[in-house]
């Protein structure tokens, strides 16, 4: 045969000799339904064939992501219970200097009477000096005052509800158009600032998850690499006898799954076990508050996205620990 | 089936491991490659494997040019030969079954017709009922053989063995020998590497001597041939 004609027909061969063989295998989607199934089957046994070894890898992931979603699920409920309080949300009706305190009850009364106020409290000038003075340290200045400088206050709670603001400021209007009113004033501010920590709150918890993702694609990326190193023969050996890097990498890519998903059950586990931990002295918390709130387990959403987000830093961390170490594998 | 064309490989900072070699094995033809350690007989399987690329010439293996063959096409490549270790290179973790299976499994044959061949192979090399065994179980001669059936499971047209009968006692080499004879009569192209010169010497094979990286020698033994 002359070299030229070989050489011409080199590609062409190749694919005949591939082409040829195929008949007898796995072919189209099935087959490779199948192929994948066994692969991943077959990583499975071998992670089940040691345990605790496999249990250690997946209890670090499942830690690392438990910690992010029970922050989450904390800050949700704390949330959603603030959300309930806007009877927290108060107004102080600062009366003008000359309204008595029978036209200041009188106007209670006629508060108490509208739809948007459940209550209304009313504070003398006389009360709101004594605390006042009790709590300002002020109390020598204002000793030394010939006169009480300050307003009678009524003080209401209004019927807000959370998904319209803007109810809160045509009441504000309405309260400021009444003649006895100097001043009205919507005092939030704790609430605002409950929402305010926790918004800062929620942004740690995000740095805190998105520093344990790197976390766990670090394991997984050690741990695989391991598992390469010890089977390095098998590689060398897999390779020298025609497998392909992408079969090499298969069982790799698995373990990487599997290690999430483990992770991810387990993540799931420890977040609702503590959950109902805390459960009970939750109730109780919020029973002091007047409320009736309890701790919810992790509903569908959230626990899928914990398992689908471990099986993908898994699977991510396998794939680049492959993709570092098993180039360098090559038979000699 | 494999021709060598002017080839000569050499490792960086060292000489030509081999210079200037030129042969052709035909298809169906058995070949002996000897000569002392060092003198290119490793280097000269290897480059047939693609474990390693020549520096120089032109090889070519059933036809196909391998000094073109990409990087990622030589799987396919070497899935059209079997190749034997003198160190069986078996994997200790895995049944004779599994071992001999894994150039089945590596092109994604189907599960009955992984069972079958395997059986089949295992027949021939005289290790059938030993398939839920362990290599470890087995002795040099029988892991020998494991390895052999594993590099003809998948019925390549071309056997590559180095130092077959190495480790192995002058009757069991003889027997390893018996089996190469039986593949070659059905066609396979093969090519032994084996300093067993005692051995050879009584065969009627070719024999390519290798000495320096030069080939020295390409003939069959006195009397073995007309």
């Amino acid at each position: 045969m002359r070299p030229e004609k070989g050489a011409r027909q080199g590609p062409g061969r190749e694919r005949q000799n591939i082409g040829a063989s195929r008949g007898a295998r796995h072919s189209g989607l099935r087959g490779y339904f199948t192929l994948h199934l066994s692969m991943s089957i077959q990583s499975l046994g071998r992670l089940v064939r040691s345990p605790f070894a496999t249990l250690m890898t997946a209890a670090v992931i499942g830690i690392a992501l438990a910690l992010p979603t029970g922050l989450h699920v904390l800050l949700d409920n704390l949330q959603r219970a603030g959300g309930d309080w806007d009877g927290a949300a108060q107004v102080s009706l600062f009366l003008k200097p000359h309204v008595d305190e029978d036209r200041a009850l009188a106007l209670a009364d006629r508060l108490r009477q509208r739809g948007d106020i459940l209550s209304v409290h009313y504070i003398s000038p006389d009360q709101a000096l004594e605390e006042f003075q009790s709590q300002s340290g002020f109390g020598e200045v204002l000793e030394s005052l010939s006169q009480n400088p300050l307003p009678g206050v009524l003080v209401l709670q209004p019927r807000l509800a959370t998904d319209k603001p803007d109810r809160a400021e045509i009441l504000m209007t309405n309260l400021e158009r009444l003649p006895e009113v100097e001043l009205a004033q919507l005092d939030m501010q704790w609430l605002k600032r409950l929402f305010a920590i926790l918004d800062t709150v929620e942004r740690g918890v995000m740095i805190v998850a998105i520093l344990l993702g790197v976390a766990v694609l670090l394991i997984v990326g050690n741990t695989i690499r391991l598992a390469i190193e010890n089977r390095r023969d098998e590689i060398l050996i897999t390779k020298l006898i025609g497998a392909t890097n992408a079969f090499i990498r298969r069982p790799f890519l698995y373990y990487g799954i599997w290690y999430g998903l483990f992770g991810g059950l387990l993540a799931l586990i420890l977040v609702d076990t503590s959950i109902i931990l805390l459960q009970e002295p939750v109730a109780r918390l919020t029973g002091l508050y007047g409320s009736n709130y309890r701790l919810g387990l992790l509903d569908l959403e959230l626990s899928a996205t914990v398992i689908g987000g471990g099986i993908l830093l898994g699977l991510l961390g396998s794939w680049i620990a492959v993709g570092r170490h098993l180039s360098r594998i090559e038979p000699r | 089936m494999i021709r060598f064309d002017n080839i000569s490989k050499r490792y960086p900072g060292t000489q030509d491991a081999l210079s200037q070699l030129s042969f052709h094995l035909h298809k169906g033809e058995m070949a002996f490659l000897t000569g002392h350690s060092g003198a290119g007989k490793s280097t000269f399987l290897k480059l047939i494997a693609l474990l390693e690329r020549p520096s120089r010439g032109q090889l070519f293996i059933d036809g196909q040019n391998l000094t073109r063959v990409p990087r990622r096409k030589i799987p396919y490549v070497r899935r059209q030969m079997g190749i034997i270790f003198q160190d069986h290179r078996l994997l200790f973790d895995r049944t004779v079954f599994d071992n001999v299976a894994l150039p089945l499994i590596i092109s994604g044959y189907a599960r009955q017709d992984i069972e079958r061949r395997v059986r089949a192979s295992l027949d021939m090399v005289g290790l059938l009922g030993k398939e839920t065994q362990f290599p470890i179980t087995l002795s040099g001669g029988e892991q020998q053989r494991v390895g052999i059936a594993r590099a003809i499971v998948h019925k390549p047209s071309l056997l590559l063995a180095d130092e077959p009968t190495g480790n192995l006692d002058p009757a069991l080499s003889w027997e390893i020998m018996g089996l190469f004879e039986q593949f070659n009569q059905v066609g396979v192209s093969v090519l032994i590497a084996s300093h067993d010169l005692d051995m050879i010497s009584r065969l009627p094979y070719r024999v390519l001597k290798l000495k320096q990286g030069h080939l020295v020698g390409d003939g069959y033994p006195r009397g073995t041939r007309p």
